[in-house]
């Protein structure tokens, strides 16, 4: 059995998203850098504020998870976080947003990185951590600030924005995680080394050989494996570094534009790399109806995907008016042109 | 504001951690252990709920060391609707012009940041307009 299923079932207590709240649409990027202004590969990206970092974007999202998994914050045994952007190369995110969200001193805190699927890889420790019962409660959040080189193909889209989900038993659950799987091998698409500010990407190695081949070889033994196809979900998120390659994976196993475009968020906000599937599913989440199933497939570039399946339990009627809906950060938005978005992004040097 | 203060802080400063007086209920920022209203001992833990509204403000454009990267940003008295009033930076405010009695609501940020990005970050309360839309 390839499958990740804890012993006791685990679920998904409490969820929060959060995006910041400007704007830089794509043409005026290609305005700077003359590119070509036909086929951008979405309509405009988030950009975050000059006091905002991973750090302040997770405790955000995480208040918002726990306000709708109404348990106190001292509840929580782990608080982990996914981002390839953490604010600090050597002093976790993870204690600092423990510490501002009133979580207790008895936890494990640690950072996780896989790229754009950190956020799904720590749901899945989080599984693990509460299915074992070594303890009730995990926050997970993945969540990015993401930056590409000036005038590169990722400038256009590396965005920032994510969601924190808290992991807990099955019967206190608003979505119950019915399996994960996780498939990953050694590939050069993307990568950053220590102390560089801009990622570099293997031109050859970034659409079939990563995005797709990882995520079809998740996504088919998943279905083999759980018996399981496209039909059987409501709703389906997919990894979005743009608008297209999802769309284009998400035919290929028959899913209809209707399950996924509640889940697409890239053409508005652009790829918040960590943050991508979880915001996706915070905004599926924020319109399910109990009995529905949910599917999502996590990519990370080194490279992996991690698939899960969910179902919908009554409680999200209770609990998903209790925060800010994705929806909502999403309509909070104010446009700024290349010279605001570069002072924001520090891309001015002072000294 | 030097780190080891900020450290010492860190609990109030991140959250908005007071104190609520066990004799006559007034809620209390800064935590002094010691209640204004009636002068008794004060010092149980109170989490303030962040709301509050505008209730005098400026703008800083000349700003003071340790702040200039985020310059200009208006400071606000933020009358809490537990009762106290605190001082603090509005952030995201966008194109929003600054009014009195403008709903607002705690959010935590970068405070201070060295500027040569070898420092320690500090982070802590600020305020923004409350988010709308449906919750
Ligand atoms: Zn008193």
């Amino acid at each position: 059995m390839k499958l990740l299923i804890p012993e006791k079932p685990v679920g998904i207590i409490g969820y929060g998203a959060y995006i910041p709240r400007y704007r830089i649409p794509a043409s005026e990027i290609s305005r700077i850098w003359h590119g070509d202004s036909d086929g951008m590969p979405i309509k405009e990206k988030s950009v975050p504020g000059l006091d905002e970092d991973t750090i302040t974007m997770s405790i955000e999202a995480a208040r918002n998870a726990i306000n709708r998994a109404q348990i106190d914050p001292k509840e929580l045994r782990a608080v982990w976080i996914g981002s390839e952007s953490h604010p600090y190369a050597v002093k976790p995110s993870g204690t600092v947003v423990a510490e501002a969200i009133g979580a207790s001193e008895s936890i494990s805190a640690a950072d996780f990185e896989f790229a754009c699927k950190a956020g799904t890889e720590a749901v899945i420790a989080g599984m693990g951590f509460v299915g074992s019962g070594m303890g009730d409660y995990v926050l997970a959040v993945g969540m990015d600030t993401a930056q590409g080189r000036p005038g590169d193909v990722l400038e256009y889209t590396a965005a920032a924005g994510g969601a924190a989900v808290i992991i807990g038993p099955a019967s206190n659950a608003l979505a119950v995680i019915d399996a994960a799987y996780s498939f990953v091998t050694d590939t050069p698409d993307f990568w950053r080394r220590q102390t560089q500010k801009y990622p570099e990407h293997g031109q050859r190695f970034t659409g079939e050989p990563a995005y797709f081949h990882h995520l079809e070889s998740s996504i088919e033994t998943f279905f083999a494996e759980t018996g399981t196809a496209a039909k059987d979900y409501r709703f389906a998120v997919f990894h979005q570094p743009n608008a297209k390659f999802p769309q284009k994976l998400g035919k290929e196993f028959g899913f209809t534009k209707e399950q996924f475009q509640t889940g697409l968020l890239s053409p508005m906000i652009g790829n918040t790399y960590s943050g991508a599937v979880l915001l996706g599913l915070s905004a599926i989440l924020d319109i399910a109806e109990p009995g529905d199933k949910i599917f999502a497939a996590a990519f990370g570039s080194g490279a992996g995907s991690d698939t899960f399946s969910f179902t919908v339990t009554d409680q999200i009627r209770l609990r998903r008016s209790l925060a800010p809906s994705t929806q909502a950060y999403i309509n909070r938005r104010t446009e700024i042109d290349y010279a605001v978005y570069a002072r924001h992004r520090g891309k001015y040097v002072m000294n | 504001m030097e780190a080891p203060r900020h450290w010492r802080l860190k609990k109030q400063r991140y959250s908005l951690t007071g104190e609520v007086c066990p004799h006559c209920s007034a809620k209390i920022f800064p935590p002094r252990d010691v209640c204004p209203e009636c002068g008794q001992e004060a010092k149980t833990a109170f989490q303030f709920s962040g709301k509050g509204e505008v209730f005098s403000y400026t703008t800083i454009n000349d700003a003071p060391s340790g702040y200039q990267e985020q310059a200009p940003y208006a400071v606000a008295l933020v009358k809490l609707n537990e009762g106290p009033i605190v001082t603090a930076q509005l952030t995201d405010l966008g194109a929003e012009p600054v009014r009195i009695g403008m709903p607002v609501e705690m959010v935590t940020r970068r405070i201070k940041d060295d500027g040569n990005e070898r420092g320690v970050i500090l982070y802590g309360y600020k305020f923004r307009p409350v988010i709308a839309g449906p919750r």
